[in-house]
């Protein structure tokens, strides 16, 4: 298969509220930066790939019409992804594509939410007629299954805390991050507030503005490239139901089953030792030894474990969300792409502060919906194979 | 009624927010502008002026940062007539849906023009800005067009001469030295939909409306669907009914003690997921009755409302009590998860 390179990354200044900038300012804010990190000018993008979480978050149908001059979309091929919270993942693996099947030569991949500009609780409580109003959002939707992993792997109930501290100390280090809190303690977040028991305050993603784009560009394009570049080892996707009859909403089918077809692909028999740093989708702190054992860096039960005893800080065996990660930024539709991005990152050596030092191959993964969609990327500093 | 050969069960499903729109450095220039009874244009590298402004310039992808003033006059390129105006629309009567290109400008401007008849209507014809009594900076500030009977203007003659108005604004020379610049707007959205169930639903709900709890069996997977649905595993319509017991176990629940817009209960409350006997999926509901005291492989029971209030709708069940029951073993539940 041809090789494929992430050229250059580039992201907002997330926050609660980007008053200052439209949504296309936004968006070229992040697109600005990273044809600057690419070093390549707008006459050298053949295709725009533009990812958003659902329409309803803005209440702009189809924004890809309004923001195609901003997007730089005139003359040149422009797509939009829709894969809820995972788009942003989803958006990068469909460039990838693109350059990968010979399409075109590089390719600008651009995610973005305005979450100010709306209420994604509001959005997603929608109640259709003849139905009970007992919805409540991602975090009650979500709270029930982490009560089920808790009583599936007996993990102590600290563990969910440790990853709030651990993602917002990182975040401390991301000048780019929407929360940085480098005073978080494992007291401040056990004693914030339980919004839906069990998850707590501090254990909660915050709502943000904020976009992120990179460009993608193919083997040519990577060797023409002065400075490091991120080379795609492999993507995956994966899509299941959001309810069917025995459904694992801990472990899901999907997630695992893209995870093991992205190790096999990009020739890992053993992800623990061969992958230096994981940017994983952890929207909600339980998330990260529940992802931990869906993509198959633990056994199952046992990834609250690795991030017990440390290895998912930096510095440790798999440091996991040096960003800060989804818990301190989650312009929702770009959250996944700002995954992929900074795995990308790690390995060009271009994260800054929260830079893993050595880091040569990571993960980059995303979900969304009800658990159901799933994509993944591995990037590396070599072409490998 | 016989409940098999009813058309599906239809409601109406109205969503409704007032977005906000943060505008940035050029639409906060022209929706300010309007506010003040003036129209900026944005030049691009070509020399064309764009109305209403484009904030990034389609050939260089360059950021606009220049705006012209333009006059509130220009000539209609084409148009369309609508006898019955919607909602929402600018004028309340029949009017003339027009692109015009102002004075000036190179792009035109889609708008409405209180023409009176369709017979007044032509390409061509010469029209100006008609401004609402009360502007915000928004594009509303421009109440309609109305037929000009004067000259072309140039660019020179950009501002306001609306001879209904004698505010004084829209004198100025500069377009950004009056008043506070205009940073958002508010965009408020309905959408109304109609909800039809599917038949497999409207049987479950008008089971629901006789007090009684509806299973349907995948002919494929022999699992069992609470509300029946087509299977999502296997693709394929459920069939065969099984009636359920109204009684189940608690697999898992969350305590919601978040209040957020549009919520329906004061928190906090129970929400748990809750198998019933002899279905293959659990349904989301309530838990009233020792509330602190929900646990995971809890038994629980159906609270109904009174009879007479019961209608198709899964909220004639107004909750679920604990019954007392020993748990049920997390085995026997946890796949289920």
């Amino acid at each position: 298969m041809r090789r494929a390179a992430v050229l250059g990354t580039g992201q907002t200044q997330h926050q609660t509220r980007r008053t200052d900038v439209s949504m296309a300012g936004l968006c070229r804010e992040a697109i600005d930066r990273a044809l600057a990190d690419a070093g390549v000018d707008w006459p050298q993008i053949d295709a725009v790939v533009l990812g958003k979480a659902p329409d309803l978050f803005e209440g702009v149908m189809m924004p890809e019409l309004f923001l195609a001059d901003a997007l730089g979309a005139a003359g040149r091929p422009l797509l939009r992804v829709h894969t809820a919270g995972s788009v942003g993942g989803a958006t990068g693996v469909v460039a990838t594509t693109l350059v990968r099947a010979g399409v075109h030569q590089r390719v600008l991949a651009v995610a973005f939410e305005k979450q100010s500009e709306s209420n994604a609780m509001w959005a997603l409580s929608i109640q259709p007629p003849f139905t009970a109003p007992i919805g409540a959002g991602a975090g009650g939707y979500f709270a029930p299954h982490v009560r089920a992993y808790i009583r599936r792997s007996n993990a102590p109930e600290h563990v969910g805390a440790m990853v709030a501290v651990k993602d917002r100390r990182n975040g401390a280090l991301n000048p780019n991050a929407h929360l940085r809190q480098p005073e978080i303690t494992l007291d401040s977040v056990q004693a914030s507030p339980m919004l839906w028991d069990p998850i707590r305050y501090d254990e909660t993603c915050p709502s943000s503005d904020g976009a992120c784009a990179m460009v993608i560009g193919d083997q040519a394009a990577a060797e023409a490239s002065e400075r490091p570049v991120a080379w795609i080892r492999a993507t995956a996707m994966r899509t299941e139901p959001t309810y069917f009859a025995g459904k694992d909403h801990v472990n899901p089918r999907a997630g695992a089953e893209a995870a093991q077809a992205l190790w096999q692909a990009a020739g890992i028999t053993d992800p623990l030792a061969e992958v230096d740093v994981a940017e994983i989708y952890v929207p909600f702190s339980w998330f990260e030894p529940m992802w931990l054992e869906n993509l198959g860096f633990a056994e199952a039960g046992h990834g609250w474990k690795l991030t017990e005893s440390g290895e998912t800080q930096i510095g440790g065996r798999l440091p996991v969300n040096p960003s800060g990660g989804v818990l301190c930024s989650n312009p929702i539709g770009a959250s996944g792409m700002l995954r992929f991005a900074e795995a990308a990152r790690q390995v060009m050596g271009r994260a800054g502060e929260h830079q893993v030092a050595g880091a040569k191959t990571a993960l980059g993964h995303a979900y969304g919906g009800g658990s159901q969609f799933f994509s993944m990327w591995v990037v590396s500093d070599t072409a490998g194979r | 009624m016989d409940t098999a050969s009813a058309p599906p069960l239809a409601a109406p499903l109205d969503i409704v927010f007032d977005y906000t729109r943060s505008l940035g450095p050029v639409l906060g220039r022209f929706m300010t502008g309007l506010r003040d009874r003036r129209v900026l244009g944005a030049r691009t590298a070509d020399g064309r002026v764009h109305v209403p402004p484009l904030e990034y310039d389609p050939a260089t992808h360059a950021p606009v940062t220049e705006l012209v003033p333009v006059p509130p006059t220009g000539t209609v390129t084409s148009w369309t007539w609508t006898d019955r105006p919607l909602d929402g629309q600018p004028l309340d009567r029949p009017f003339g849906w027009a692109l015009i290109r102002l004075d000036g400008a190179d792009t035109a401007l889609l708008h409405a023009v209180e023409a009176g008849t369709r017979e007044s209507m032509r390409t061509g014809m010469r029209v100006r800005i008609r401004w609402a009594a009360e502007r915000s900076g928004h594009i509303r500030d421009i109440a309609c067009f109305e037929p000009d009977p004067g000259p072309p203007r140039t660019p020179g003659d950009a501002t306001s001469s609306d001879p209904d108005t004698s505010s004084g604004a829209g004198t100025g020379s500069d377009p950004d030295t009056s008043g506070e610049l205009v940073t958002g707007i508010a965009t408020p959205i309905r959408l109304s939909y109609t909800h039809t169930t599917s038949a497999e639903e409207s049987r479950y709900l008008h089971a629901l409306s006789e007090g009684r709890l509806l299973g349907q069996r995948c002919p494929a997977c022999r699992k069992v669907y609470v509300p029946p649905r087509v299977c999502p595993a296997d693709g394929v319509p459920t069939e065969e009914e099984v009636p359920i017991r109204d009684h189940g176990t608690v697999t898992t629940f969350c305590v919601v003690n978040v209040p957020f817009a549009g919520q329906r209960l004061d928190p906090p409350y129970v929400v748990a997921q809750v198998l019933l006997d002899g279905a293959d999926i659990p349904i989301p509901h309530l838990i009233l009755g020792e509330a602190g005291d929900v646990r995971m492989g809890m038994r629980v029971a159906a609270v109904w409302r009174p009879p007479t209030t019961w209608s198709t709708t899964p909220e004639n069940i107004a909750h679920f009590r604990p019954t007392g029951e020993p748990d049920a073993p997390y085995e026997s539940y946890q796949e289920h998860l």
